[in-house]
């Protein structure tokens, strides 16, 4: 339909069309033969006037700030005072942090209980939906509309599904008649909670990525496998998963990255408690900034997980690079 | 890749099961049903219990399925918060982020993808190099930023951070790159500007690339929470996510207009993922893919 009004358009007359015939070609000639550096400048002129809006927000939002946080971590600040520089001394303060050293272990926890979880679901739950069944849409929506739920949504609702008086959790296994827990108010299982419900909500992600790759795997393959006489479990183990590599890796890097950044379900559910047990690292410099009001310190936390963010990312890459998994 | 991708949203898998014989293919069922009724579940207890009497949910034992249905839990939602002000406010801002986004990065998109032009790499360079840095080492400069200018506890802060963003200039770059330059020479020779050749030739052709663009910034801007959290301590400034997180604080055990409140905050989404869950599918792999 749009297609048809431009060419609508583009053939009627308009203010910019040329005019046609000879007359034309002479006055175009001068212009053109003043030289390059005039078409150079203009063309910069368009290029830059189509590029710098969507640039002026992105890199004002990102590579500023990003500077200025830099700055902000070798002072110390409180957003009202006179900021003092004080060298490196935020950062020799990360390694002495004994508040930011539990935060890590926590965060680490939840990564070490998540990630894996995550992208095994995610490769299971492609292959069981890798297939025309009756009702597979059904399921598939099932288990992909988590993904559009809020973490304030998820929060509310785990702390109503594991609540230890009427939550969901403890009536299944009271009448399973087992022993009932404390969930989210027992130290040594809030965070095994939130690792749950963030599998709910993020469980989508990794299926779908797991289940392009995996029509993206000519059948023929698999096929062939077959004819040659593998049982399925091997053709799937022989044939499909080594091509699912690159995948697996990406997934992994990708939901690590995520999960060393957990916050907002921290918020929403026990906000770091109960005695700090799910306290993790981007929840500790959330407190550190705005609650604390250290600015400084809290660029200087920033600074060190953006590091091991970083360190993760290239050391995955260098290692697919040369055990030849294309992932990136 | 990103055109194949778009393009192909979510085809139905497998058709090399297809061709097999149906026998044992009650085998899946077995395994898919719990799970996805596992999966059901949360949102299927948020539904009854936003619609259960507040005298049967803080009982014991708890009974699982309500005696009768009541919306007396959306009547004290209603009269006791602000929600349909959060709504709109919710609603301005995933409005005003969709709409930039959309002009804002196909324009540039279209300006890395097609011109050429002095600093064009570097400057797309640098935009690419963004999405390495994490958020949480933005938002002590951005607060300070804008606090500066009086953003702070007003609504544009929640707007202005998803006017455009890196991922939507690398989506839209992508996909001009993969479309056929022929038209729009073709409409440059018939007399047209470059802006005529990019609205009237090569938008209405990236609807595929805009309706993930679009599903991208709704999701992100409609469920944010970090960001007006730290920005806006307003109750006339809240986002409904804000505002259902701070209703959830002052009403701990009122569960029924608790839910309530969740049901509001997530329907709009739910509703719209029904609709379009292709759309959303592909939105979902095309972010996969960008690493």
């Amino acid at each position: 339909m749009r297609p048809r009004s431009w060419r609508r358009s583009a053939l009627t007359p308009s203010a910019h069309a040329q005019p046609a015939g000879p007359a034309a070609a002479p006055a175009r000639t001068p212009e053109r033969r003043r030289g390059p550096r005039k078409d150079r400048a203009r063309r910069a002129l368009t290029g830059w006037g189509f590029v710098s809006p969507a640039m002026l927000v992105v890199l004002g939002l990102s590579i500023l700030p990003a500077v200025w946080a830099f700055v902000l971590s070798l002072q110390d600040w409180n957003g009202f005072s006179t900021p003092v520089g004080v060298g490196a001394d935020n950062y020799r303060r990360l390694v002495t942090d004994t508040d930011l050293h539990a935060a890590v272990g926590h965060t680490l926890f939840y990564t070490v209980l998540f990630v894996p979880a995550s992208v095994l679901l995610g490769l299971g739950l492609a292959l069981l939906l890798n297939r025309s069944l009756f009702l597979v849409g059904v399921y598939r929506t099932a288990i992909f509309l988590p993904f559009v739920a809020s973490a304030a949504a998820t929060g509310i609702l785990t702390t109503y599904l594991f609540n230890p008086q009427f939550g969901l959790a403890n009536t299944v296994l009271r009448a399973l008649h087992l022993p009932q827990q404390a969930w989210l108010e027992d130290p040594s299982q809030a965070m095994v909670v939130i690792a749950l419900m963030s599998l709910w909500g993020q469980a989508a992600f990794t299926t779908v990525i797991y289940l392009a790759a995996l029509q993206d795997i000519p059948t023929e393959l698999t096929e062939a496998a077959r004819i040659d006489g593998c049982n399925r479990w091997q053709a799937f183990w022989h044939v499909t998963f080594p091509q699912l590599a690159p995948v697996t890796v990406f997934c992994t890097v990708w939901q690590t990255i995520g999960a060393i950044q957990l916050f907002d379900l921290v918020y929403t559910t026990t906000r770091g408690g109960p005695l700090n047990a799910t306290e993790t690292i981007v929840y500790y410099l959330w407190q550190t900034a705005f609650k604390g009001l250290e600015f400084g310190y809290a660029s200087a936390v920033a600074y060190g997980l953006f590091a091991v963010t970083l360190v993760i990312t290239l050391g995955v890459v260098l290692y697919s690079r040369r055990a030849k998994v294309q992932a990136f | 890749m990103a055109l194949e991708t778009l393009s192909r949203p979510a085809r139905t898998a497998g058709d090399a099961q297809r061709t097999r014989p149906g026998r044992r293919r009650w085998w899946w069922h077995v395994l898919l049903a719990p799970v996805a009724a596992l999966f059901a579940l949360p949102f299927v207890q948020m539904f009854l219990t936003a619609l259960t009497p507040a005298s049967e949910i803080n009982r014991f034992p708890p009974r699982l399925i309500p005696s009768h249905l009541t919306l007396d839990g959306f009547v004290r939602l209603f009269q006791e918060s602000p929600i349909l002000h959060w709504l709109l406010n919710s609603t301005v801002v995933a409005v005003v982020g969709v709409g930039s986004h959309l002009v804002l990065c196909s324009l540039a998109g279209y300006g890395f993808a097609r011109m050429r032009f002095a600093g064009r790499t570097m400057g797309f360079v640098l935009v690419i190099a963004t999405i390495m840095i994490p958020t949480q080492l933005l938002m002590v400069p951005t607060y300070v930023m804008f606090a500066r200018v009086g953003l702070i506890n007003t609504l544009g802060a929640a707007i202005v951070p998803w006017l455009a963003s890196a991922f939507g200039i690398f989506l839209m770059r992508q996909f001009f790159l993969s479309l056929p330059a022929e038209l729009e020479e073709a409409a440059v020779l018939d007399g047209c500007t470059r802006l005529q050749v990019f609205w009237r030739v090569v938008l209405p052709l990236a609807r595929p690339a805009l309706a993930t663009l679009a599903i991208f910034t709704l999701l992100g801007s409609w469920n944010d929470l970090v960001w007006p959290l730290i920005a806006i301590n307003d109750e006339a400034s809240f986002t409904v996510q804000l505002g259902i997180a701070n209703f959830q604080g002052a009403r701990r055990t009122d569960w029924s207009s608790l839910m309530a409140g969740n049901v509001v905050a997530t329907l709009p989404l739910i509703a719209f993922f029904v609709v379009a869950q292709k759309q959303f599918i592909a939105t979902m792999t095309f972010s996969g893919l960008k690493g």
